[in-house]
C-alpha cells in the first residue's frame, strides 16, 4: 500500500486539502496538482514539466480529470484548491494521454534502439506509461525527420528532428542560466529551437553551460561522449575541481572510463546547474600530456629519467636532506596548492612543520586571497566568507567589487543574476565592463568604473557618504560592533579627504554616482557584497578588504540572509588549503604558530617538537633563492612559473635551487626547473573534501584508481617519512579524522557525517552537526565587530610618459587560470589566445587596429598579443586574460605586493603597447 | 475603456490592433488624437482628477494574439505565445500587474449600459444574454455588413430579413457562426434565438458574431479541412494537440476526402477532436473541433462520400 503522508499533515490548518485518486491530500497553498499527486506517490505522465523549472503546461500529457472543470486541466500548472476531487487515470484521460502521444511520434524518428538517449529518454518512458500500440496517422504526414543537425558546439549535438518542442531547453537557459540564448522560432507545427538568431550553437551567444542538454527529454541536445560511448553503466558523486564555487557533479561511467559529469541537484553550491568547464571540460584528467610514472634528473639540463616511486622518494629525500645538513633546516620549504583535497594539503603542511622543522609552508591562495583572510579576520574574526550562496536568493542590493562572476563563478554567477532579474539593484565597482552590467534583462543601478588602484578611495568615499548622511545603521554598530574603534573610523572616514568629491579626481568616480550607490547600499533593503581579485591583488589589497568590512558593519548588512561579506574564491579548494594551515604563520584552523597552548596540542599529537616561529613567504622563499640560502622546495600542484608575477624573478630563483620537487598532472612551466616529478592525481581519481567559497566541506569521491598507482597523499608520506618522520595513514578518511580532532571549527567532520548529510559549511561542530549557513548572525566570531582605519595610498606602480596606460587581468569562461586544464580541452575553441583590449583611442593614437599584433611592454618585460578594440574599458586602462603561456602575461606584472600578506599586485601594471612591426 | 479604468483605478489603457487593420489603425489614431485635444484623455479626464492614457499597439499578423495571454505575452515585446493560466491577468498580467483584458466589444457596451440603466440595458436581450449584438453578415448573402440586434432574434430572421437571403440566389446550405472556430449549422438550426445559452446547448457558439453564408454549391468536407488548416496555420505551437493536432487533422480529413479508409479516419479523427478540444491550453486548439464536429454531425456524407466539388459556395 501507497504512504500516504496525507493523513499525517491533515492537521495542519494552513494547508489545502483535496481529493487525489481517492486519497486524502493536504499540501501547501499553490502547490500544483502534480506535486500533490506526487505526495501520495501518484506520478503522473509528463514531457514539459521538471523539478528545476517552472510550470509550462504545453506536452498536455499531465492532463487530469477534476470534478466540476471544463476539459482536462493540465496538472503541472493547476494548483489545488480546498475540495478539488482529482481522477489521474480516467478512460478518457488515459485516451487523451495516448492521442497526445501518438501525435508526437507522428513526427519522430522511429530508431530508438540505434538512438543515443535509448534507455535514457522520457519521451520511449512516457509512451510505455501511456501504452502506445500504434501511430494511426502513419508517417508519411508533415514532418520534421530531414531536419539537419547542428554537431558545431564541440560538446553536444542538436538533432532537430528529435525534438518535440517542449522548450525545456529553452526555459533551462531563461530561468536557469539567464543567457536567453535559445529561443522558438516560426510557430505552430514549424515551431522550432534556435539558438541565436539561428546562427548555431557555437555561434550563438550559447555559454555551454549544458543547462539545456540536461533538461533534454530526448536525444535531441545530447552530449557528443554518450553519442560515442552509449550509456554509462555506474556512477559516482563528487565535487567538480574548477573554481571556488564548488559544484556537486555525478561522474557517469562505463568501467573506469568517464562517459559523462551530470550537475547533481542535491549539490548544495550548485543545485543541478553548472558551466562549461564542470560539465564538458573534463577530458584533462585522462589526457595524453598526463605523466603517470614518477621521474628524476640530476640537472634540469639533463632529460628526464623515469623511476619507481621508491627510487623518487629516496632520490627527493636524500637531496631535501643534504641541502639540510650542509644549508640549515631552513634552506628547504614548500608550497601547498588550492587545486589538491583538503586531506592532501594538510599532510604537505604537516611534512614541511614535522619533517622539515620548519614553517616553511606557504599556498598559492597567497597570489589570490591572502588579503581576504587577514581582512576578514581581524574584523569580523573569521577568515572566510559569510554566507551560503543561496543568501543572494534574499539580497535586494547586489555589490559586485573586482569580481566577474560570470565568467569566472558561472554557476554562482547565474544564481545571482536569477535574483537580479527578480529586481534586485546591481552596483558594480570594476574598471572593466563586465557581462554583469548589462545582460539580458539586466542592467546595473551603478557602474563605478573606477581607475584600477584606487579601490580604497572608493569604499571609503562609499563609507563616506553613509556616514555624512546619517545612514549608519546606529543599532547595529551599537549593539555588535566594537565602540572604540568605531569612533576612531567614524572621525576618520567623516574627514572632507574620503568624500566622494575629493577623490573623484584621481578615482575616475563621478562623486554622484558614489553617493547615489552608497544610498542604495545602505537604504535597499539587504545588500550584500561579492568580491574577487580584483580587490585582493592591489598593494592595498588587505586595506580594501578591511574597507569592504568596515563597509558592511557601518550598514548593518552582515549577520543574515542576502547581506554579507563574500568572496570568490578563484579556486576549488582556496577556502580548505587555507583553513589547513597553508600559511607559514598559522597552524590549521588559523591559529598562530607562536601560541604556545595551541603549538603544544600539534606538538603531542604529532609526537614532535615544532618550530614557533613562522616561516617564509612564497615571495620570501623565492629571493631567498637568488641571494643562495634557499635550496630546495616541495611545490604541490602550483605552477609558480606562470603564475607567479614577474616571471623572470622567478625562474631566476627556480633555477638556483638544489632540488625542486613538483607534484602534478603535467609538466608544468615550473617543471621546467624541477629535479624531482612526483605525478600527481586528477580530481576524478581523488579520494577526500574540498572546501569551497561558501566554507562548504564537499566530498571528492573516486570515480577511478590513482593512475599513477598512488594517492597524493601517500606520496607526501611517504617523502616524510623517508626524511626520517614517519607519517602513516590508512585512507583520506583516516587523514580528515586527524584534522576533526585538531581543528575546531572541523570537529564535527567525518567522512561518514558527510556521506550520510552531504555537505556542511564549517564550523561543523558537536553542537552545530549540520555547520553554520551564515557567520556572525547573534555575534562576531572575534565578538564585537572591529572597525579599522582604511588610509587610501596610492600604489608606487602609476603611469608614466614611458608607460602611460595601466594594464589590469581578468578571466574568461570557458578557460581556467594558466589554462594547464582548459588548454587540454576543446574550450579552446571559444578562447584560442589571449587578447589585450584597449580602448579606440588609445589604439587609434598608435595606429593600432583591432586584431593587429601589438607588444605589450612594462618596466619588467615585453609580450605580444593581439589587440582587441573594445569600448569596454575607459581610456588609459588595458585588460588581458592569462590563459596562455604564450601570452605569459606575468612577463610584464611587478614586485609590488599587498603590503599585509604580499598578495602580488597583478591587476595594475604601468604599460606600454606598441603595434609589432 | 476610460470609464473601466475609473472603475478599477488604473491610469493606463492600451488598445491592441491589428496591423492587418490599416483602416482601423489609422481611424483610431485620429480618435486619440481627438480624445487628448478634447480633455478625454490625459493627466486630467474632463477635468478631474483622474488621469488615464491610452496607447495603441499593433500586432505583427497573429491571430493568437487576439487571445488573452498571448496579447499580454505580444505587449511584452515576446513571441505571441499562450500562458497557462492561472495566474489570471486579473493577477498578473501585464508585465506582472494586474490587467482589465476585454474586447472592444464589451467596453463599448459599457457607455450604453451607463446612459441607459442596467435594467434598460437588459432589458434589450434575452435571458443571461443582455443588451445587444452587432452580428458581421459576410459570406455569400445579398446584403452583408454589420447590423447590432438585441439578442433573441432568430438566426433565420436575420439572414432572411436582414441579410435578405445569399447573393448567389441559391438556396442558403449551412451558416457558419462565431468565427472560424465556430460550427456551421444546418438550416435544422436556423430557428433557434441568437443567444449565448441557445448557441451553447445545441454545440455552437456566438463567439464574436461574425456569421458567414454558404449555398447549395459548399463542398462541407473541405470546410472542415478548412477549419483545422486554419488551426495549423495560426497556432503559436505551444502545446501539443494544437501544434500537431492541427496539422494531422489536415491531412486525416484530406484522406477522408479522398475515400481512404474511411471508418478508421473517421474514428480517428473523431478521437484528434476530442484531443483537442479537452487537451489543448488554449481556446484556439479547444475550439477547432467545433467546426469540424458540426460537420461531422450535419453534414456527415460531405466527408463520407468521394468528392467531385470543389467549388467554395461561399465568396468571402
Amino acid at each position: 500500500m501507497i504512504d500516504r503522508p496525507a493523513d499525517r499533515q491533515a492537521a495542519d490548518p494552513g494547508l489545502v486539502h483535496l481529493t487525489i485518486d481517492g486519497m486524502a491530500v493536504a499540501v501547501p497553498p499553490g502547490t500544483s496538482v502534480m506535486q500533490a499527486a506526487r505526495t501520495v506517490g501518484v506520478n503522473i505522465a509528463t514531457l514539459c514539466a521538471t523539478d528545476s523549472l517552472k510550470a509550462f503546461g504545453s506536452c498536455r500529457l499531465c492532463v487530469v480529470d477534476i470534478a466540476g472543470r471544463r476539459g482536462l486541466p493540465a496538472s503541472c500548472t493547476t494548483p489545488v484548491e480546498a475540495g478539488m476531487t482529482v481522477r489521474t487515470q480516467t478512460p478518457q484521460v488515459a485516451r487523451v494521454r495516448r492521442n497526445v502521444m501518438e501525435l508526437y511520434i507522428s513526427d519522430h524518428p522511429l530508431d530508438c534502439l540505434t538512438c543515443a538517449a535509448n534507455g535514457d529518454c522520457e519521451l520511449q518512458d512516457m509512451a510505455g506509461a501511456v501504452g502506445l500500440r500504434e501511430v494511426r496517422y502513419g508517417y508519411d504526414g508533415s514532418n520534421h525527420l530531414v531536419a539537419t543537425k547542428d554537431e558545431s558546439n564541440p560538446y553536444f549535438t542538436f538533432d532537430p528532428a528529435k525534438c518535440i518542442v517542449c522548450s525545456r531547453c529553452v526555459r533551462a537557459c531563461d530561468e536557469i542560466q539567464g543567457t536567453f540564448a535559445l529561443s522558438i522560432t516560426d510557430r505552430g507545427f514549424a515551431s522550432k529551437v534556435s539558438a541565436g538568431m539561428d546562427e548555431g550553437f557555437l555561434a550563438s551567444e550559447c555559454v555551454s553551460c549544458g543547462a539545456c542538454v540536461q533538461a533534454c527529454p530526448t536525444a535531441t541536445l545530447i552530449e557528443k561522449t554518450v553519442i560515442d560511448a552509449g550509456q554509462p553503466d555506474r556512477s559516482v558523486h563528487t565535487t567538480c575541481a574548477y573554481c571556488g564555487v564548488g559544484c556537486s557533479f555525478e561522474a557517469q561511467l562505463k568501467g573506469n572510463d568517464v562517459v559523462r559529469m551530470v550537475p547533481d541537484s542535491a549539490g548544495g553550491a550548485n543545485e543541478g546547474h553548472s558551466c562549461v568547464k564542470g560539465r564538458f571540460a573534463w577530458g584533462y584528467a585522462t589526457h595524453s600530456d598526463r605523466v603517470l610514472a614518477p621521474m628524476i634528473r640530476e640537472d634540469i639540463a639533463d632529460p628526464w629519467r623515469e623511476v619507481g616511486w621508491s627510487e623518487a622518494i629516496a632520490f627527493a629525500a636524500g637531496r631535501f636532506s643534504s641541502i639540510q645538513r650542509r644549508h640549515g633546516r631552513d634552506a628547504i620549504g614548500g608550497v601547498s596548492s588550492s587545486r589538491c583535497t583538503n586531506e592532501e594539503v594538510y599532510v604537505v603542511q604537516k611534512m614541511i612543520r614535522a619533517a622539515f622543522q620548519n614553517n616553511n609552508i606557504d599556498t598559492c591562495a597567497r597570489v589570490c586571497h591572502s588579503p581576504t583572510g587577514y581582512g576578514l579576520k581581524q574584523t569580523f574574526g573569521t577568515a572566510a566568507g559569510t554566507q551560503d550562496f543561496k543568501s543572494v536568493e534574499h539580497a535586494d542590493v547586489i555589490m559586485v567589487i573586482g569580481a566577474n562572476p560570470t565568467d569566472a563563478h558561472p554557476v554562482f554567477g547565474a544564481r545571482m543574476k536569477q535574483r537580479l532579474r527578480q529586481g534586485a539593484k546591481l552596483i558594480v565597482l570594476d574598471p572593466r565592463r563586465i557581462d554583469l552590467v548589462r545582460s539580458p534583462h539586466i542592467s546595473a543601478a551603478h557602474h563605478l568604473q573606477l581607475r584600477p588602484g584606487t579601490n580604497v578611495a572608493v569604499i571609503n568615499a562609499l563609507a563616506h557618504v553613509i556616514v555624512t548622511e546619517q545612514l549608519v545603521n546606529e543599532a547595529f554598530v551599537s549593539e555588535r560592533c566594537d565602540a572604540r574603534s568605531f569612533a576612531q573610523w567614524k572621525s576618520f572616514i567623516a574627514e572632507p579627504a574620503q568624500s566622494p568629491e575629493a577623490t573623484e579626481v584621481f578615482t575616475g568616480v563621478p562623486a554622484q554616482q558614489v553617493r547615489e550607490a552608497a544610498r542604495l547600499y545602505a537604504t535597499g533593503g539587504n545588500a550584500a557584497i561579492y568580491y574577487g581579485l580584483g580587490v585582493t591583488e592591489h598593494s592595498q589589497g588587505s586595506t580594501m578588504v578591511l574597507g569592504i568590512a568596515n563597509l558592511a558593519m557601518v550598514a548593518g548588512q552582515i549577520g543574515r540572509d542576502g547581506t554579507g561579506v563574500n568572496p570568490l574564491r578563484g579556486q576549488n579548494n582556496v577556502q580548505g588549503s587555507c583553513d589547513m594551515g597553508s600559511f607559514p604563520h598559522e597552524l590549521p584552523g588559523y591559529r598562530h604558530i607562536s601560541d604556545d597552548t595551541t603549538r603544544a596540542t600539534f606538538e603531542q599529537a604529532w609526537n614532535v617538537p615544532l618550530d614557533p616561529e613562522p616561516g617564509m613567504r612564497i615571495p620570501n622563499m623565492l629571493a631567498s633563492a637568488i641571494s643562495g640560502q634557499f635550496r630546495g622546495m616541495f611545490i604541490q600542484g602550483e605552477d609558480l612559473a606562470q603564475s607567479d608575477p614577474n616571471t623572470l624573478h622567478v625562474t631566476a630563483a627556480l633555477s638556483a635551487m638544489e632540488c625542486v620537487v613538483v607534484q602534478d598532472l603535467f609538466l608544468n612551466e615550473t617543471a621546467k626547473y624541477a629535479h624531482v616529478f612526483l605525478p600527481g592525481t586528477a580530481f576524478l581519481e581523488k579520494d577526500g573534501t574540498f572546501t569551497n567559497a561558501e566554507r562548504r566541506i564537499n566530498r571528492v569521491r573516486p570515480a577511478m584508481p590513482p593512475r599513477t598507482g598512488l594517492p597524493e597523499w601517500e606520496a607526501v608520506c611517504q617523502l616524510a617519512t623517508a626524511m626520517g618522520y614517519p607519517m602513516h595513514y590508512v585512507s583520506a578518511s583516516h587523514i580528515m579524522d586527524e584534522i576533526a580532532s585538531l581543528t575546531p571549527s572541523f570537529a564535527g567532520v567525518s567522512f561518514a557525517h558527510l556521506d550520510r548529510v552531504g555537505s556542511v559549511q564549517w564550523p561543523c561542530t558537536e553542537e552545530r552537526p549540520a555547520g553554520t549557513r551564515i557567520m556572525h548572525e547573534l555575534e562576531f566570531v572575534r565578538g564585537r565587530g572591529r572597525f579599522l582605519i582604511t588610509q587610501y595610498v596610492p600604489t608606487d606602480e602609476r603611469s608614466t610618459r614611458k608607460f602611460p596606460l595601466l594594464l589590469t587581468t581578468g578571466r574568461i569562461l570557458s578557460q581556467y587560470n594558466v589554462g594547464t586544464e582548459t588548454r587540454r580541452t576543446a574550450n579552446t575553441v571559444w578562447h584560442p589566445e589571449d587578447m589585450l583590449e584597449i580602448h579606440a583611442h588609445d589604439a587609434e593614437v598608435r595606429g593600432i587596429a583591432d586584431g593587429d599584433a601589438v607588444l605589450l611592454s612594462s618596466r619588467k618585460g615585453t609580450i605580444t598579443l593581439h589587440a582587441h578594440v573594445s569600448d569596454r574599458l575607459p581610456e588609459g586602462v588595458v585588460y588581458t586574460t592569462f590563459h596562455h603561456p604564450e601570452a605569459a602575461a606575468n612577463v610584464v606584472t611587478t614586485e609590488y605586493s599587498d603590503w599585509a600578506t604580499n598578495c602580488p599586485e597583478y591587476k595594475v601594471t604601468a604599460v606600454e603597447v606598441r603595434p609589432f612591426d | 475603456m476610460i470609464i473601466a479604468g475609473l472603475a478599477v483605478g488604473a491610469s493606463r489603457g492600451i488598445v491592441y490592433l491589428r496591423s492587418e487593420y490599416p483602416q482601423a489603425i489609422r481611424t483610431f489614431e485620429r480618435a486619440l488624437t481627438v480624445a487628448y485635444a478634447e480633455g478625454l484623455l490625459g493627466a486630467s479626464v474632463l477635468a478631474s482628477a483622474h488621469h488615464f492614457d491610452i496607447t495603441l499597439r499593433t500586432g505583427a499578423g497573429a491571430y493568437i494574439c487576439g487571445e488573452e495571454t498571448a496579447l499580454l505575452e505580444s505587449l511584452e515585446g515576446k513571441r505571441g505565445i499562450v500562458r497557462a493560466k492561472p495566474p489570471l491577468p486579473a493577477l498578473s498580467g501585464l508585465f506582472g500587474c494586474p490587467t482589465v483584458i476585454n474586447n472592444v466589444l464589451t467596453l463599448s457596451a459599457v457607455s450604453d449600459v451607463l446612459a441607459m440603466t442596467g435594467q434598460e440595458y437588459a432589458a434589450l436581450g434575452h435571458g443571461r444574454s443582455t443588451g445587444t449584438m452587432p452580428f458581421q453578415l459576410g459570406g455569400n448573402i445579398a446584403r452583408g455588413g454589420l447590423v447590432e440586434v438585441p439578442f433573441g432574434m432568430s438566426l433565420r430572421t436575420l439572414l432572411d430579413d436582414v441579410g435578405g437571403g445569399t447573393l448567389s440566389g441559391r438556396p442558403m446550405h449551412a451558416v457558419q457562426i462565431g468565427g472560424p472556430l465556430g460550427a456551421y449549422l444546418p438550416s435544422s438550426q436556423w430557428d433557434i434565438p441568437l443567444t449565448y445559452e441557445h448557441l451553447a446547448e445545441i454545440g455552437a457558439m456566438l463567439g464574436h458574431g461574425g456569421i458567414v453564408v454558404f449555398d447549395d454549391t459548399v463542398d462541407m468536407a473541405e470546410q472542415a479541412q478548412f477549419a483545422m488548416a486554419f488551426c495549423a496555420h495560426e497556432s503559436c505551437g505551444k502545446c501539443t494537440p494544437c501544434r500537431i493536432g492541427s496539422t494531422r487533422g489536415v491531412e486525416v480529413i484530406g484522406r477522408l476526402r479522398r475515400g481512404e479508409a474511411p471508418r478508421a479516419h473517421w474514428d480517428l479523427l473523431e478521437e484528434l477532436c476530442e484531443t483537442m478540444e479537452l487537451g489543448s491550453l488554449c481556446a484556439m486548439g479547444g475550439l477547432t473541433p467545433m467546426p469540424v464536429r458540426s460537420v461531422m454531425k450535419h453534414f456527415p456524407s460531405a466527408l463520407l462520400t468521394s468528392p467531385s466539388r470543389t467549388t467554395t459556395g461561399a465568396k468571402q
